[in-house]
């Protein structure tokens, strides 16, 4: 027994065992992250079907299943989304399941996708054109309810069309085809169907605005906000990040003052954002925007033109904040540089600029694109500082369009990581939100994933251009 | 420990003495080196009491060599001597470190190339280097000889293909890569490329090429492909080469420094150094008993 512990403790086995473990346990809580997420997140799309639940009391209830539990007093319950924020004012409901007498899952039940009050779900009555009735009884009116809408929503002007519909318990809603996004029966659909319907939904969030304080409706103004902010940052951040190291790397004199300078700005790398983010607010916006406001903007104050937050502050405001990474990575992207390179082209008669610009920067590429892959992933995951310097809940106006000068850099924009908390927390409604802070964190996973490998697949092609050099 | 030193070295014996045997008995198996018995060439490199120091430490002792034109001039001696600093001297490389200094002249072309009139890139550009590890820029071979053209100015297509193509034959390797010329020079064998690192340095025209133990990393064939081209070389070029190898310096040199500790022990034509030198140093370094 000891000879085994002391060859346990003694050889490192311990070690070993421990080190496996750690990882181990990291890899499980990534993995656990990411698998919540994808499954939140690509679960929201899915067009569950709609259950009708007769109970004890002689109530119905008409909604989707969005989980189960074992309640307060031992009695299991479900959670049921209910939609009609309207009627209800709730969009979930729990549900004792002895209360339950009936489920069933009849095919005349429609799910109505509205521009406000969420979902409606209950059953189509009567098609109404001003007052006369059109087509009476579920199946006439999902029949002819097609046509009509594309109709609708081809035409210019508001609709003479409504629909008359019930709810689970008999109450009658009157929805005009104006308010009707989508109407669908997802309990007649087949699983192609569904995935139809999926796909659709998925490129709804993608490319649309947001609806009802960005709870409901698409998400592209956050990811367009989000992909041009990183690349304003990187535009920025490459040239003044590249600069810094070659003077430190090159042309600095070695001492004492170099070394406190590195040191410097590695420390800068660890300033919590939210300083950064203040001195933003207060150089950039005030500062540099309140002094171009007073240059060229005068006739225009007391409203401020750049001398408020917008997406130009915040992009270099996270410039600032990922300028050591990129300076740290490159300086070991020029040290990796074989000295021979160096000598070999000073040996031809290169001046030392020559030598750097046409041998020595091309040779540390790769290793400067490993560090702007590191500042877009952190830039892009950022949201305290943007809070500071221009993000907002909702953009009125998108930072490129087809107005003069077409790039806007003035305007504020919308960010994925700040409508993932803005809909998660700052919501009138955030049980019905939820969903959409799982589709936004997995928009934005996304999007770092996508900037990183356009980063990763871009350096990988300059390292097999120059093959051979290090890093 | 000294005695098993001494086995070693004198084991090592045999390796060098056959090819020194056949040097001395066989006049026409040397005879392939060049003759030179006539009056010594016009000098190109001159280098008079030349002292260099890295910081506080010397690493050359008064050094006086004069290096003829058109000939082949080998620097031999044990790691260390300083035969590598006294070459990168020559093309002014030895600026690049911190805390290097010098004393005395080296005249190229009766010019002092530390005189301030002297321009460095110019000088360099008359001195071409040749490196221990091949270096080729990561670009495509076209563009690596084509580099050091384009630094002096000359954008021309047509200019430049043509002095690509010229060093390139110059260096014996036109024929091998004519059909890749816009591939990685990175993709090339050790031997290739040492040899286009030498059409880089030949497409500037240089008048004297340094080489630093240009064939220690190449096998024994590259390294007589490279051998045979210095013969073709100096025809343009004044050569100086440094080498570990003494063969290599009795094979390939008009002439050879011997040097030890940054001193000069011996200088001069390498058929008399490697047959009858007069210094004792000489003798025990090139019959292998030290070093």
């Amino acid at each position: 027994m000891k000879r085994w512990m002391k060859y346990f403790f003694g050889s490192g086995e311990l070690f070993i065992w421990s080190c496996g473990a750690g990882l181990s346990l990291s890899l499980l809580m990534i993995g656990g992250l990411l698998v919540l997420i994808l499954l939140n997140g690509f679960g929201y799309f899915w067009p569950a079907d709609l259950v009708e639940l007769t109970l004890k009391d002689g109530k119905h209830v008409i909604g989707q299943l969005a989980g189960e539990e074992v309640g307060p007093k031992g009695i299991p319950r479900i959670r049921m989304k209910i939609g009609n924020r309207d009627l209800y004012g709730l969009d979930y409901r729990w549900i004792n399941t002895d209360q339950i007498i009936e489920q069933a899952r009849p095919s005349d039940l429609v799910l109505v996708e509205r521009r406000e009050w969420g979902n409606f779900y209950g059953r189509l009555q009567t098609l109404v054109k001003e007052d006369q009735v059109v087509a009476e009884g579920p199946d006439a009116v999902w029949q002819a309810l097609p046509v009509l809408l594309r109709d609708a929503r081809s035409s210019e002007g508001e609709s003479p069309y409504r629909v008359l519909a019930v709810d689970a318990n008999g109450k009658e809603k009157s929805i005009s085809f104006g308010q009707i996004m989508r109407v669908f029966r997802p309990n007649g659909l087949s699983v192609l169907e569904k995935t139809w319907v999926y796909v659709g939904n998925v490129w709804t969030v993608l490319t649309t605005e947001p609806r009802e304080a960005n709870t409901e409706g698409g998400i592209f103004p956050a990811i367009f906000g989000t992909v041009m902010m990183v690349i304003i940052m990187s535009v920025v951040v490459t040239p003044f990040g590249v600069i810094g190291a070659l003077y430190l790397r090159e042309y600095a004199r070695q001492g004492i003052i170099v070394r406190m300078v590195r040191i410097a700005v590695n420390n800068l790398a660890g300033v919590p954002s939210i300083v950064f983010g203040v001195f933003g607010l207060g150089f950039f916006v005030y500062g540099l925007g309140g002094s171009i406001d007073a240059l060229w903007f005068s006739d225009r104050l007391p409203t401020p033109t750049f001398g408020t937050g917008g997406i130009l502050w915040a992009s270099l405001t996270l410039a600032l904040l990922t300028v050591p990474v990129v300076i740290v990575a490159t300086e070991e992207g020029l040290a990796a540089v074989p000295r021979e390179y160096r000598e070999g082209s000073i040996g031809l008669g290169a001046t030392k600029w020559e030598t750097i610009w046409q041998v020595v920067l091309p040779a540390a590429l790769p290793g400067i694109l490993t560090g702007l892959i590191l500042a877009m992933a952190r830039a892009a995951g950022e949201v305290a500082p943007l809070m500071l310097t221009g993000v907002v809940k909702l953009a009125p106006a998108m930072p490129i369009d087809g107005t003069w000068p077409f790039l806007h850099l003035d305007r504020k924009f919308m960010h994925l990581g700040f409508h993932i908390y803005d809909v998660g927390f700052q919501s009138p409604n955030v049980e019905a939100a939820k969903p959409m802070v799982y589709v936004t964190t997995l928009v934005l996973i996304l999007v770092v994933v996508a900037l990183n490998l356009t980063g990763i697949l871009l350096r990988n092609r300059m390292r097999k251009k120059y093959a051979g050099s290090a890093v | 420990m000294l005695d098993r030193q001494f086995r070693t070295m004198t084991g090592s014996l045999p390796l060098i003495m056959p090819s020194l045997m056949t040097m001395q008995g066989d006049e026409k198996g040397y005879s392939a080196a060049p003759h030179h018995d006539s009056a010594p060439a016009k000098s190109k490199l001159l280098v008079q009491s030349f002292s260099f120091f890295y910081g506080p430490t010397q690493a050359l002792f008064k050094i006086d060599v004069d290096i003829p034109e058109h000939q082949v001039t080998a620097f031999i001696g044990p790691s260390g001597c300083g035969k590598s600093t006294l070459l990168r001297c020559m093309n002014r490389l030895n600026d690049l470190i911190e805390g290097a200094r010098h004393e005395g002249d080296i005249l190229l072309d009766n010019q002092d190339i530390f005189s301030p009139a002297i321009d460095i890139t110019h000088l360099r550009k008359r001195v071409g280097m040749v490196f221990q590890k091949s270096n080729p820029f990561p670009k495509s071979i076209y563009e690596n000889v084509a580099y050091g053209p384009r630094l002096q100015g000359i954008k021309q297509r047509t200019v430049l293909d043509g002095i690509v193509e010229h060093s390139l034959q110059g260096a014996g390797l036109w024929e091998e890569v004519k059909d890749r010329l816009h591939k990685s020079a990175l993709g090339l064998s050790g031997g290739q490329q040492q040899r286009l690192c030498i059409a880089r340095a030949l497409a500037v025209k240089p008048d004297v090429l340094l080489m630093d133990e240009p064939c220690s990393a190449l096998d024994p064939i590259a390294t007589g492909r490279i051998e045979e081209l210095l013969f073709t070389l100096k025809k343009e070029l004044t050569i100086v080469i440094v080498t570990h190898n003494m063969q290599q310096a009795a094979r390939v040199s008009d002439w050879t420094a011997f040097m030890y500790m940054g001193q000069l022990v011996e200088f001069g034509l390498t058929k008399q150094l490697f047959t009858a030198p007069t210094q004792k140093q000489t003798e025990d370094y090139i019959t292998g008993r030290f070093g």
